[in-house]
């Protein structure tokens, strides 16, 4: 949809420098003031916010163009079609897929994964067979394999991680066996902020046959993914993560499995003919897409992905990574400052704990100075009990965000150490 | 900042440095596991009844200082109490931080959680502990968990 980007779109891709300023104010959200304080906002891995061409994109449709997708003759529905499908077309470019059908709309990173391992798994795997994952996974990229675990008897095994929070590569390789059927693993860990090695560990995993599904709901919307030429075979990330809205994500797959998997769910739209004694499927992506699929959502993702396009996505990695050496080196100047995840390559987050203070009293000081982190165990549970600490505070990162932001953070924690009695010895 | 001084008061900030009654307690006791799955806190909460008395209370876990301070006090403000004194005092504190009306009566120092009020997620780190020996005294033994 034609929604103006910002009459300074063009301008942004000759700017050498960043011009964080001009982005914050696409931000709507971000001028807002929390507890009597401007907003800082630094939990995009929980969810990012939202920018106005965005906003106004699913606005638009919904004033102007709503209809049920690939249903009607009328001009509206064509409309709605057209539209819903473009967005798949955006999404396609956006990382580097083959074919439009090979973009499946979900709802997010979780059911991507569901579909994968109730689909592709369930159809494939014998008792004995192996799944891998990692010690640093999202528990959607491990409950949905220890569910198909039971129902297959297959094994779940797990790669483990060292202190700095890197993937121990040579135990993962030496876990491969012809028995390994499928490896799922995150590209960026959401608790620690590790890029993983994964062009490394999708060529192991293909020498023995083993098919790749790569968590990526933490790396595209920091950095240029190319699907083809990482050579993944499943991708799965969620829209509301890479500043498009909650509730629409997508699976990507090469076209060779997913024609053929069987549907994960029945219903409209995923069949080509239905009679009492035989269903005839619908083609990709149809098939997959059962039901009436979140139309605005796909369209509103569509908007992100070509915001995210006049910035540049090296663009927002180049301006993040900075940001976070900055964030790294400022936060080692508080004093009981401990940072989680000291891997070599890390985007986008930083866990840390803070001696004697727990996360939450933390969490809880930071917000009444309007500072938003996630402090919890971040859906990672085995991660925690891998350092032995119930829980860490993460601040993480947007394209948004900026030095002062970073400072806020410092200066909060200064507070956190006051209000605690522990100031600087 | 006010706000802030009203939740980490300096008594709180004492008993989550020195947590009381620390520790386990053997032979016949009741013991509650108590959870609260948003933040990790846990804690096992011991509790030893002669009778109809609470005749001894202790904790043991890890979790944040408005938990650990109110798992501490707790254990202070029932030991000695009946059975019914206590879980009237756990009927007190709950409502102290969730009913409308701030009502402090009968609950001496436990008063200072009323700060807690303001911090709507934080009721559940006060309460943990409470919830854990409210389930010890009526002699269950599961875990209890605050989702
Ligand atoms: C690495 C990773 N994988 C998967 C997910 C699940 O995403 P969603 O809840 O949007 O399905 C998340 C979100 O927190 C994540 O960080």
């Amino acid at each position: 949809m034609n929604v103006p980007i910002s009459p300074l779109a063009n301008a942004r891709e000759t700017d050498a420098s960043f011009p964080v300023e001009v982005y914050r104010r696409d931000f709507p959200i971000l001028a807002k003031t929390v507890n009597g304080n401007p907003l800082v906002y630094l939990d995009s891995a929980a969810t990012s916010q939202k920018p106005r061409t965005v906003l106004e994109t699913i606005e638009r449709y919904y004033t102007e163009f709503n209809a049920n997708v690939h249903r009607g003759v009328h001009w509206l529905s064509e409309q709605a079609t057209r539209l819903y499908e473009d967005a798949r077309g955006k999404l396609q470019r956006f990382i580097g897929a083959a074919e439009a059908r090979e973009i499946i709309f979900v709802r997010g990173a979780t059911e991507a994964i569901n579909l994968v391992a109730q689909s592709f798994g369930r159809t494939r795997l014998q008792p004995g067979d192996d799944i891998i994952v990692s010690h640093m996974e999202h528990h959607s990229n491990i409950v949905p394999w220890q569910i198909l675990c039971e129902q297959t008897g297959a094994n779940l095994r797990v790669i483990p991680i060292d202190d700095a929070g890197e993937l121990q590569i040579d135990a993962f390789e030496r876990m491969l066996s012809p028995r390994t059927k499928i490896v799922a693993i995150v590209h960026v860990s959401n608790s620690l902020g590790t890029v993983n090695p994964v062009e490394r560990i999708i060529r192991s995993a293909h020498r023995e046959g083993a098919r790749v599904v790569l968590d990526a709901a933490q790396s595209v919307p920091h950095m240029p993914i190319d699907v083809q030429s990482l050579d993944c075979d499943f991708c799965v990330f969620s829209g509301h993560k890479m500043y498009g809205p909650t509730g629409i994500g997508v699976l990507y797959g090469k076209a060779e499995w997913l024609e053929a998997m069987p549907p994960y769910q029945g219903g409209g739209d995923m069949i080509r003919s239905v009679t009492f004694e035989k269903t005839t499927y619908n083609t990709l992506p149809y098939k997959f897409e059962a039901g009436t699929p979140h139309i605005a959502g796909a369209i509103g993702l569509g908007a992100a992905v070509d915001y995210l396009n006049s910035i540049g996505m090296e663009s927002i990695r180049r301006h993040e990574q900075e940001l976070l050496s900055y964030a790294h080196s400022r936060l080692q100047t508080v004093g009981n400052v401990k940072i989680i995840g000291n891997a070599a390559k890390k985007a986008a987050v930083i866990s840390f704990v803070l001696d004697d203070v727990h996360p939450h009293d933390v969490g809880t000081i930071l917000d009444q100075q309007g500072i938003a982190v996630r402090t919890g165990h971040h859906c990672c549970q085995p991660v925690m009990d891998r350092y032995g600490i119930p829980a860490t505070v993460r601040m993480s990162l947007g394209l948004y965000n900026n030095t002062e932001d970073i400072d806020a953070l410092v200066r909060g924690l200064e507070v956190v150490r006051q209000v605690f009695g522990i100031a600087n010895v | 900042m006010s706000d802030l001084r009203e939740l980490y008061q300096e008594v709180i900030l004492d008993h989550h440095k020195k947590p009381r009654n620390f520790r386990r307690l053997e032979g016949d006791v009741r013991r509650v596991e108590g959870y609260n799955p948003l933040c990790g806190d846990r804690f096992t909460v011991y509790l030893q009844m002669e009778g109809d008395i609470v005749k001894d209370v202790a904790f043991e876990g890890s979790g944040c200082a408005i938990s650990t301070a109110s798992a501490s006090m707790m254990t202070e403000s029932v030991k000695g109490k009946t059975r019914a004194e206590a879980e009237d005092m756990f009927q007190k504190f709950h409502a102290l931080l969730t009913s409308p009306q701030i009502d402090t009566t009968g609950l001496g120092k436990l008063a200072v959680f009323a700060g807690v009020r303001e911090f709507p997620v934080r009721v559940k780190c006060a309460t943990l502990a409470w919830h854990t020996l409210h389930s010890a005294l009526q002699g269950k033994e599961e875990t209890v968990s605050t989702e």
